[in-house]
């Protein structure tokens, strides 16, 4: 069953007691009364898949901060059991700390994989990589491209399978901030984002729904075939020039969530992507061109 | 401990029944195992007994994400007393490593799926300034704690202040004695020192007797204010201990060692729980024999409080009170630890100076 088949008042209901979402290799149980929570899941998860089964890999929750200040300034925290990671912050953003909270679960505990901290997408079989650094617009790229029909796999955590070498997709939605929103919306006036939660320590930041198609597609794993490092500047024209594979290593490298707790073995994961990848630099000024950009990559 | 939390203990007394439980089950032991800081230990005896694939597959990862967690702690343990050795060396002292380390170091058993958060050492404590002196110039160092942090620590504690390796972002506890200065019960620190072993391959790091490493995890244990691992050591002294049980004179020998380093009352705790939870072979004469270094009345207060203590691993293993329980534990690891007219200005510094990060 997916969750969009559930009515808003229903998704409430379950999640009093726990809904089980399934997304890709991983299955969260979350329990929330917030309003808000229930209604940007209803939003951008309605085509995922409800986990069934009695197990969840997270059990995790949002809840308000109890005190007299929930009738002031009132605060959501977010649990993973009985840890909570982050401080609580204003109840708007509740949102935008589950996702985060939800990252967080992935990044501290998936070390079944190696985790590389870049968003990534794929063309038929064929997986595209793109780490980037805050800034560098990564997110926007990726929301683009997702639009103009690659499938998303992640914005911000690639997982490399540590027997395959291949990519396993998590499809969850991207998290836009500032300005990159009303691009975004502009590019696209029908893509579907959840409520914005404004002054964060990103600053605003409103999550994109992931397309059907990736969804749909969660169970595939893709084959790593391209590491683009995009970088944004204002006019710049599209331009792909190759990067050294040792530098993409370091980069890929520094900037992954454990490689170097996998020791031997994230040196060899990392290694084998570089074996099987292009690496290419990737400067962009706007979006139409660089997506020529990338669907002349993948006709290649 | 609770109903709930049955299946953890009965998979860590008896791992093969790791292979009986639902997949219902075991959405409630991989959380708590993690809790505990156990997980890892679970993940490896599974592996022993050639049960993870045979498991449910979504449980599998989890295991296998944390056997790699606890080896990668293993390897950094492993550079940290390397790195150890070189910058203590030519100092010629004896060093003790403690508690993980000593298991990684030693290859005893608790070090299989262990995690750490330090690093603890021991020096004689007529050295403990020229230690310092050398850790520093390695790149220890003790981080932002104020003069009356310097004084806590110096004066009344049986340890530096915590020290973190500038580079690699290391803990380090530098100890010269087992207890606290102030601690209501003395302890011999020479004699541990005498009775510790020369690891090989290092030039200064020495491992503590068995007997010294078991009466030291029951002493931390038993005067911890911090109960949430309180497990996770009480499965690292069964592990210890069923090693001792293969020597012959083991459980006359640890007597020994106890009463010479005046430990009896807390290797008595450990091996009461022990056996109550884990079902650690411990002899009945023995544990008659130290059961006397505790007043017999308090015996079912002391059991109300302390498994109340271990059921602190996760909020599903906790009892009635065990809130209570662990605010009282907490009380009573500062009474040990000094006496009330120190505690009592101490506890008021604390609470006059806010979120200062003073140790406990």
């Amino acid at each position: 069953m997916r969750l969009g088949e559930l009515a808003l008042a229903e998704v409430e209901q379950r999640l009093r007691h726990g809904l089980a979402l399934a997304t890709g290799p991983f299955v969260f149980r979350i329990r929330s009364p917030l309003p808000l929570v229930a209604e940007n899941l209803h939003r951008l998860y309605a085509d995922f898949p409800l986990a069934e089964g009695p197990f969840a890999d997270f059990h995790v929750r949002v809840d308000r901060v109890a005190g007299p200040r929930r009738w002031l300034k009132p605060q959501a925290q977010f649990w993973l059991e009985s840890v909570h990671p982050f401080q609580p912050l204003p109840a708007d953003q509740a949102y935008a700390l589950l996702e985060w909270g939800m990252n967080w679960c992935i990044a501290g505990h998936a070390h079944h994989y190696l985790m590389l901290h870049a968003a990534v997408l794929a063309r038929g079989e064929r997986a595209l990589i793109l780490p980037g650094d805050p800034g560098a617009g990564k997110s926007t790229l990726t929301a683009a491209l997702m639009l103009d029909g690659w499938r998303l796999l992640s914005d911000e955590l690639t997982l490399v399978d540590r027997h395959d070498g291949l990519i396993r997709a998590l499809a969850r939605p991207v998290s836009l901030k500032n300005a990159s929103i009303g691009v975004i919306r502009a590019h696209a006036p029908a893509a579907v984002f959840g409520d914005e939660a404004r002054d964060t320590h990103k600053g605003t930041v409103s999550h994109l729904k992931p397309s059907a198609d990736s969804v749909a597609r969660l169970a595939e794993p893709a084959h790593p075939a391209w590491i683009v490092f995009p970088r944004w500047r204002a006019d710049a024209p599209a331009r792909l020039t190759p990067r050294p594979k040792a530098a993409a290593f370091l980069h890929l490298a520094s900037h992954a969530y454990n490689y170097s707790l996998l020791g031997e073995l994230g040196f060899r994961l990392t290694a084998r992507l570089m074996d099987t990848c292009q690496c290419w630099d990737f400067e962009y000024g706007h979006l139409p061109e660089a997506l020529q950009c990338f669907r002349a990559l993948a006709a290649r | 401990m609770n109903r709930r939390c049955g299946d953890l203990l009965t998979v860590l007394r008896t791992p093969a029944r790791m292979a009986d439980l639902t997949l219902a089950g075991w959405d409630r032991l991989l959380p708590q195992a993690a809790s505990a800081g156990l997980l890892a230990r679970l993940s490896v005896l599974a592996d022993d007994l050639g049960l993870t694939t045979t498991l449910p597959p979504s449980v599998q990862p989890h295991l296998t994400a944390a056997r790699t967690l606890a080896a990668r702690q293993r390897r950094a343990v492993l550079w940290e007393a390397r790195k150890l050795d070189d910058a203590l060396a030519a100092t010629g002292m004896p060093v003790l490593v403690l508690k993980g380390a000593a298991y990684v170091l030693g290859e005893l058993p608790p070090a299989r799926g262990r995690l750490f958060a330090d690093i603890d050492i021991l020096v004689p404590k007529d050295r403990l300034g020229e230690a310092e002196a050398c850790l520093m110039l390695a790149g220890w160092h003790a981080h932002r704690h104020s003069d009356y942090d310097q004084r806590y620590y110096r004066q009344w504690m049986h340890e530096l202040p915590p020290m973190t390796h500038i580079r690699r972002a290391s803990h380090l506890d530098v100890h010269h004695n087992l207890l606290p200065e102030t601690a209501r019960l003395k302890t011999r620190p020479e004699a541990v020192i005498e009775a510790a072993r020369p690891l090989p391959g290092y030039r200064c790091l020495r491992l503590p007797a068995l007997e010294d490493l078991v009466l030291h995890s029951a002493t931390h244990l038993f005067h911890e204010g911090e109960w949430q691992h309180g497990l996770r050591d009480l499965a690292d002294l069964d592990a210890l201990l069923r090693l001792g049980n293969q020597r012959a004179t083991w459980w006359t020998d640890l007597l020994a060692h106890a009463a010479a380093h005046n430990l009896t009352y807390p290797l008595a705790l450990a091996l009461r729980y022990c056996r109550r939870l884990l079902a650690t072979p411990v002899p009945a004469a023995v544990l008659e024999e130290v059961g006397r270094a505790g007043a017999r009345l308090l015996w079912p207060l002391r059991d109300a409080l302390f498994l109340r203590g271990f059921a602190t691993a996760h909020a599903d293993c906790a009892l009635p009170g065990t809130r209570l329980a662990a605010f009282l534990l907490y009380v009573r690891a500062h009474y040990l630890r000094m006496p009330l007219t120190l505690l009592l200005p101490h506890l008021l510094h604390k609470a006059t100076q806010g979120q200062e990060k003073t140790a406990t």
